[in-house]
């Protein structure tokens, strides 16, 4: 090692060292009283008793220092003998100082939030108290040290070998993490809670994806792929369990599953065969209006009822009719034209459905003010509209109707997943990389995009239909351009071309505005910045297809030599040729 | 084997291809020359059924195929290498060699070829999980010849092969049309490297602004004059 290496490191040294003291003062922070009053946040008025959003600092300030630990300790790790140069072995896999940098970020914006929470709540910053002060330097000092140190190399933890023990217990034992962290943070009745809370979770999982620990239990999930899919949704069945009955949680989580499902329909015609359709909440309104007029509403326009099967599947047809309809068409050109189309066509839906009112049009739907009254879904005798109770826990109205979009959305994800493995699915990625070169190869182009433009149209019609029986009333106005973008945001958002993504995605777009309510004044404003943001620093969304990836980021020496690593060959240079 | 007779198309009111008329004899290789702007790409693109003609008519294999769609064209036995080599650089090379057989449902056979494409170019082989747009030009070469073979054509149709390719790679390119040929392959090669594209054929044509205006076998045009003077760079 040169001399001038030797000084670089041992600069860095200090570096790791200050961030150190910045995790500790954090933590120690946390043993102070950091409001003035008990009802800011929830109750950080006491001197040697966190609060747990307190608790929670603590967690974050010992994973910063037990990173910045590791990587301060490695190298002795690694000169010396036996058990602990096996502990350094473990250690050189681990991303230490990424992972440190998520923790540091999301230290920092805990300790703003908490600040700007405080002195909403009690109205001005004297009602903060010391340790609210030294939390917010704690960070910063973390903050700062752990962005002037360099990265160092990707980490590369999923290749170690394989324990299929620990590997199925690491993804229950995860599952059964996100369970309760669900129901914690759904039961925080405060905004600022629900935020930190929230803020919380997404420090610990940048910790996770940037130290590799992430990556690993994603490998581990592709090992036990089955464990996995059929573990997460037991925790999803069992997520009414956790709710007591409470309808307001029930009722947001059923809406966040018909938004999710929805979504991922839409993430068939956006995400795997390309094309942007911009109306697509007007599948999901012929969806709900088809079930609203045949349903047993007194207000229903049809007089015939057949049973919710049948509905179902006339919903999914009519609204995939209407997909052929428009599809047919604007197919055949390209993509731009298709999205002006599909956004005329999102509008002219609703602005048809207001006048089919009795005046202007047939009275088919009462106009503006839509189906009201429309009541609850009946199978067999089981009346979605009753509480049961199973196990001494009451499951309400909401419950219900989770259930059954727990079911579709199922069936939506299985479709889904069958169409992106089959020779279908490489079509469609034929089609989305180079449309001309796929016709060359024998993909017939307009069928498969017509197919997934009606596939994803007749589930949301499949969606719509339960929709209209959990709102009760459907009304066109609930159709608007908004909710499309939404979807598409949901999409762009999660990571486009994936299951997981998009329901992560979805989830956040429901759940937060929800939950912030006393902000929804600036909800627009905080959306729109949050996608500029994503659009800036991670194109590709949360959870990225991995070709996406590569797609947004050729200029990201880090990622190409990732992709250069796993694979045992030199990277060549893709040269442009004229044309 | 396939058949082209007085065959128009325009663009528009632009008449690209003004009335030509060739023969691809099975299993010979015939090139179209020419310069750009001759009608060369614009008549491979209206033969595999990506443009329509405005008269004139295709034949394959007794089989009239100027009304056929494009992935219809792939299913009689067809395969088209466009200009531009148009791999699909974010997918892996064995997506692009699996996407080649996408007219085809015969799994076996699908992995037999493979494994033939493999063999033709060792490269390929060993990249196969290799994202295409990380190759060199001759390799995205190979991958797009590689590919047009995974429909199993009786007739290949390369446009441009040795473009933007080193004269070494540019060799390996032409040593591997001769060898596709002697398995049987017809092959319609379209090329602006006339000498390397002469050397190979068994027939060509020259095509200048829409119009065939010399026709010969490969030997006759490298020794023609007016070849020499406007393709081989000779006076």
């Amino acid at each position: 090692m040169t001399a001038s290496a030797t000084t670089r490191q041992r600069a860095y040294n200090v570096e790791r060292i200050v961030g150190l003291v910045g995790g500790l003062i954090f933590a120690v922070s946390a043993f102070f009283p950091w409001a003035y009053g008990h009802e800011a946040l929830d109750d950080m008025a006491y001197f040697g008793s966190p609060s747990p959003l307190q608790w929670f600092a603590v967690v974050m300030a010992l994973a910063l220092i037990n990173c910045l630990a590791a990587s301060l300790l490695e190298p002795t790790l690694n000169n010396s003998t036996g058990f602990l140069k096996l502990l350094g072995r473990i250690s050189k896999r681990f991303g230490w100082i990424r992972g440190a940098r998520a923790l540091a970020i999301g230290m920092l914006a805990y300790a703003v939030l908490a600040i700007l929470a405080v002195a909403l709540e009690l109205n001005g910053l004297v009602n903060l108290e010391m340790g609210a002060w030294v939390a917010l330097v704690g960070a910063g000092i973390a903050f700062g040290s752990s962005m002037m140190l360099p990265t160092g190399r990707a980490p590369f933890l999923e290749r170690i070998p394989s324990y299929p023990v620990l590997e199925i217990a690491t993804i229950a034992l995860l599952l059964m993490g996100m369970l309760f962290a669900s129901a914690y943070a759904l039961s925080q009745e405060d905004g600022g809670t629900f935020l930190m809370v929230l803020v919380f979770i997404g420090a610990l999982a940048g910790f996770a994806i940037g130290s590799g620990f992430g990556s690993w239990v994603a490998t581990a999930g592709r090992r036990h792929r089955t464990v996995l899919v059929s573990s997460a949704f037991l925790v999803a069945f069992l997520f009414p369990f956790t709710q007591n009955g409470s309808d307001a949680n029930m009722s947001i989580a059923t809406q966040v599953l018909i938004f999710a499902a929805t979504a991922v329909g839409l993430n068939i015609v956006v995400g795997l065969a390309g094309l942007l359709d911009l109306g697509y909440i007007a599948f999901l309104g012929a969806g709900a209006f088809t079930a609203a007029v045949l349903s047993e509403s007194a207000f229903a326009t049809i007089n015939w009822h057949p049973p919710f099967i049948v509905v179902m599947l006339l919903s999914g047809c009519i609204s995939a009719t209407l997909g052929l309809i428009i599809g047919s068409p604007t197919l055949r050109v390209s993509g731009d034209y298709l999205a002006i189309v599909t956004l005329a066509f999102g509008e002219i839906f609703r602005i048809t459905m207001n006048n089919l009112d009795g005046s202007s049009g047939p009275n088919l739907v009462h106009g503006s003010s839509g189906i009201p009254a429309i009541p609850n879904l009946n199978f067999f005798g089981f009346d979605f509209g009753q509480s049961h109770v199973v196990a001494g826990i009451e499951l309400g109205r909401f419950a219900n109707y989770f259930f059954l979009m727990l079911v579709i959305m199922s069936i939506i994800i299985l479709v889904f997943t069958r169409l992106n493995h089959s020779r279908i699915g490489r079509g469609w990625v034929a089609i989305r990389e180079d449309e001309r070169a796929a016709e060359a190869m024998g993909v017939n182009v307009f069928g498969l995009k017509l197919l997934a433009f009606a596939g994803g149209a007749f589930l949301a019609g499949f969606a719509g239909a339960v929709k209209a029986h959990v709102d009760v009333s459907v009304v066109p106005d609930q159709y608007v351009f908004l909710e499309s973008a939404f979807l598409l945001a949901a999409i762009v958002l999660g990571g486009m071309g994936t299951v997981m993504g998009v329901l992560l995605g979805a989830t956040l777009l429901k759940l937060v505005p929800e939950k912030l309510r006393f902000m929804s004044d600036y909800r627009m404003l905080i959306f729109g910045l949050l996608m500029v943001v994503m659009m800036r620093f991670r194109p590709e969304g949360i959870i990225p297809n991995q070709r996406r990836a590569l797609e947004f980021h050729v200029d990201d020496e880090e990622l190409v030599e990732d992709v250069e690593e796993r694979l045992p060959y030199e990277f060549v240079e893709f040269e442009e040729v004229p044309a | 084997m396939l058949e082209v007779k007085d065959l128009v198309v325009a663009y528009g009111k632009v008449r690209a291809v003004k009335g030509i008329s060739f023969r691809v004899p099975q299993g010979q290789v015939v090139s179209l020359l020419g310069t750009n702007g001759a009608g060369k790409t614009t008549t491979l693109r209206t033969i595999s059924g990506l443009l329509r003609p405005e008269s004139g008519e295709v034949w394959f294999e007794g089989q009239r195929i100027d009304r056929v769609p494009a992935h219809k064209v792939v299913q009689l036995g067809l395969a088209h290498s466009p200009e531009g080599r148009r791999i699909f650089p974010r997918l892996s090379v064995e997506d692009n060699l699996m996407l080649g057989a996408f007219a085809r449902k015969d799994a076996a056979g699908i992995a037999k070829d493979l494994q033939r494409v493999f063999a033709l170019f060792e490269i390929l082989k060993e990249r196969r999980s290799q994202p295409a747009g990380t190759f060199s030009g001759g390799e995205q070469q190979m991958l797009a010849i590689g590919r047009a073979m995974m429909s199993r054509p009786r007739l290949l149709m390369l446009d441009e092969p040795s473009m933007g390719l080193s004269p070494l790679m540019m060799q390996k390119i032409m040593g591997t049309i001769a060898e596709l040929q002697s398995e049987g392959v017809t092959i319609l090669l379209v090329e602006q490297n006339a000498a390397a594209a002469l050397e190979l054929s068994d027939h060509a044509y020259v095509l200048e602004v829409g119009n065939i205006t010399l026709d010969g076998t490969g030997r006759q045009l490298l020794d023609d004059d007016r070849v020499k003077r406007a393709y081989l760079g000779e006076s």
